[in-house]
């Protein structure tokens, strides 16, 4: 993904799709994408075309997830699935370490992971904006995460790009998509008869060699423009982020954060969907004769009782802290302390909330009133 | 809740005794499932009195006491608060010690009546008209939860209790856990009326992994007393089960008065259903 590249587009005929999974897999790439599983989307193995989920498309509202049967023969009509990019990137759970006692010392020994190379197909604007904000705080500075590091050196990831926006999506607001414009080494715009092919780095215009593709002409990239257009427009939530962080910190006695904790379930459940999450805790998992221990990560949460807890205390009992600790990071906090928003405006924490929280609407009244008792 | 831990003397091992109350012998039986280390175990601990186990019963007292079962009858009270005197750490293990089990449902009815319906002599019975957890009659040190009991989470009590560890399990929800396994929300892509968002984690999220509802077998997330304001928001998850997917009231108290439907947060909140109830059959 070399910012110096520049890009070039093809026409790829839909009866040409399964040389893209061909060229891919010569170039000795497992190639994952979007796949039915347990009444959802999933990162799944992709072995032949017949593995997309082909004839159906995702209906998404606060608190609720459907699949629903279509005519459609498009290979990308789900717009996201139960996951984001993350968990190829950051393990839920990985081994950091073993630790095995000696006669008078210790020896550690670091498990750092080998993974093989990856292709990811179907990855959209949001998942790749997540992608970014992880590999700044992953990557960043000296001390960089070598396990983050070495799953993420082995992508290579296709973008498709969105023509459709759920209910939950506010990409738009937060300047993320629907368009995906970097971070893809291929991007795809699927249309009725053929896909549209962007390459994004020297990998992805080597790839498309392979692809037989033809020229695209201009009045059909200025069409795909206006697709993509239109769906950005299509999307009814948002975030105004004009105000932020300012507004959020001087938020912090609004009653809203009461009103809300009343329904917040502290379940953990946006922050374990959420594509930039990074919160983890490590533990230790010693043998019964303590000779031998491993050290694992694992994917934890602001939610969680445990990680509002110093010596003695813990900073955070309420459902009320954990949320306010949650949001105010999330949308203002992380932009001075990364110099970015912590939210792509994806949506999965409106969906995967079992209860159907809406940030988007929190933000509004938190502001809101700011601005109504501020004048 | 825990004493802190003291190291056992170089070349002593501790003293280990299983004992039971009401209940069906499930989390003794997980005791015994620890196949790869119950060689280990026989190493580093001494098991002086686990009848379920062994023939061989030593007297106590004991370093590690696991209690397993509810007080049900008039004479468990006394046995054991002796268990109690002779043992250094008391550990309830599973939903009957730890919160009464499935069997306190009879503290919402008529103990009585429920033995003259069911038994043709009913005289032969000898109950206590309630079932409660271990920790309403003497201190308990540690409690192990889970209907049964997760064998890796009792290993782990066992760890660290041997390496002079004071032993902590984690108490928040099943939720982040089934997301560690990447596992697919049942409640919100099936409807289905899990209980995982207010059910302490320690199971491995087993049932969601099977596309079913968790029903709560581990207890209330972050223990079975809620502070103010504090996990776990019982009411706000009951309130979605009957606005969204369609619960009537009395499928919401089923939903909480299960296994585990004693412990404050769970039996609370069925009571406030139990109004609601009341409240639909007038109007």
């Amino acid at each position: 993904m070399n910012p110096s590249h520049t890009a070039s587009w093809g026409i790829l005929n839909r009866r040409d799709f399964p040389r893209l999974l061909d060229a891919l897999r010569t170039q000795g790439y497992r190639i994952i994408g979007p796949t039915l599983q347990d009444g959802a989307v999933k990162w799944g193995d992709i072995a032949t075309v017949d593995d997309f989920p082909v004839g159906w498309r995702d209906h998404q509202s606060p608190g609720h997830y459907r699949l629903e049967r279509t005519e459609s023969f498009r290979y990308f009509d789900i717009v996201h699935g139960a996951e984001s990019f993350k968990p190829l990137t950051f393990a839920p759970r990985e081994t950091l370490l073993v630790l095995e006692r000696t006669h008078k010392t210790f020896v550690a020994t670091p498990i750092l992971p080998d993974p093989e190379p990856l292709a990811v197909l179907g990855v959209r604007a949001c998942d790749l904006a997540g992608l970014a904000i992880q590999d700044r705080i992953f990557l960043h500075g000296p001390y960089a995460d070598p396990y983050y590091r070495a799953r993420r050196d082995r992508l290579f990831i296709i973008a498709v790009q969105c023509t459709r926006a759920l209910d939950t999506c506010f990409c738009a607001s937060m300047g993320t998509g629907p368009q995906a414009t970097a971070g893809f080494d291929l991007a795809l715009i699927e249309g009725d008869a053929d896909f549209v092919v962007q390459t994004g780095s020297e990998e992805g215009a080597r790839l498309a060699q392979h692809l037989s593709l033809h020229p695209v002409p201009p009045e059909r990239l200025r069409q795909e423009e206006i697709r993509m257009a239109a769906c950005a427009a299509s999307q009814t939530r948002s975030i105004d982020q004009s105000a932020l962080p300012r507004a959020l910190y001087d938020a912090h006695d609004h009653e809203r954060w009461d009103d809300v904790a009343r329904r917040c379930l502290a379940c953990t459940n946006c922050t374990m969907v959420c594509p930039t999450c990074f919160c983890h805790g490590v533990e230790e998992q010693p043998d019964l004769m303590w000779t031998r221990s491993e050290r694992a990560r694992v994917w934890d949460s602001c939610f969680t009782p445990d990680h509002g807890y110093i010596h003695g205390k813990n900073l955070r009992p309420t459902i009320k802290d954990r949320y306010r600790m949650w949001l105010t990071h999330k949308l203002a906090a992380w932009i001075d302390q990364f110099g970015m928003s912590g939210c792509v405006g994806c949506g999965r924490c409106l969906t995967w909330c079992p209860v159907g929280i809406d940030l988007t609407e929190e933000i509004k009244e938190l502001i809101r009133s700011r601005q109504a008792s501020g004048s | 809740m825990a004493r802190p831990a003291r190291s056992f003397r170089q070349g002593t091992k501790p003293r280990l005794a299983v004992m039971k109350f009401a209940s069906c012998d499930g989390c003794q039986l997980s005791i015994l499932n620890m196949e790869d280390e119950l060689l280990s175990l026989g190493t580093v601990l001494d098991i002086a009195y686990f009848p379920e186990a062994s023939s061989r019963r030593l007297a106590g007292p004991y370093d590690i006491t696991f209690v397993e079962g509810s007080i049900s009858m008039p004479e468990d009270v006394q046995r054991l608060a002796d268990i109690r005197q002779r043992t250094t750490w008391l550990i309830t293990i599973g939903a009957c010690a730890t919160a009464g089990g499935i069997q306190a449902l009879r503290n919402w009815a008529d103990a009585e009546e429920w033995k003259r319906a069911i038994y043709p002599h009913p005289d032969y019975i000898r109950s206590l008209s309630t079932s409660t957890p271990i920790s309403e009659h003497v201190k308990v040190d540690f409690e192990v939860w889970g209907c049964p009991i997760d064998k890796r989470q009792l290993l782990r009590v066992l760890t660290d209790i041997i390496g002079g560890v004071r032993p902590r399990l984690p108490h928040h929800s099943v939720c982040l856990e089934c997301k560690r396994q990447r596992q697919v929300c049942v409640l919100v892509a099936k409807g289905e009326p899990c209980l995982g968002p207010v059910t302490q984690t320690g199971c491995g999220a087993i049932c969601p992994g099977m596309a079913r509802a968790c029903y709560g077998c581990f207890g209330p997330a972050e223990g079975p007393v809620a502070a103010p304001g504090a996990p776990p928001n019982t009411h706000a998850l009951a309130q979605q089960f009957h606005r969204s997917l369609g619960l009537i009231p009395v499928e919401v108290i089923r939903r909480f008065r299960g296994i585990n439907g004693y412990l404050q947060p769970f039996r609370e909140e069925s009571h406030a259903w139990e109004s609601t109830e009341d409240t639909h059959n007038q109007g």
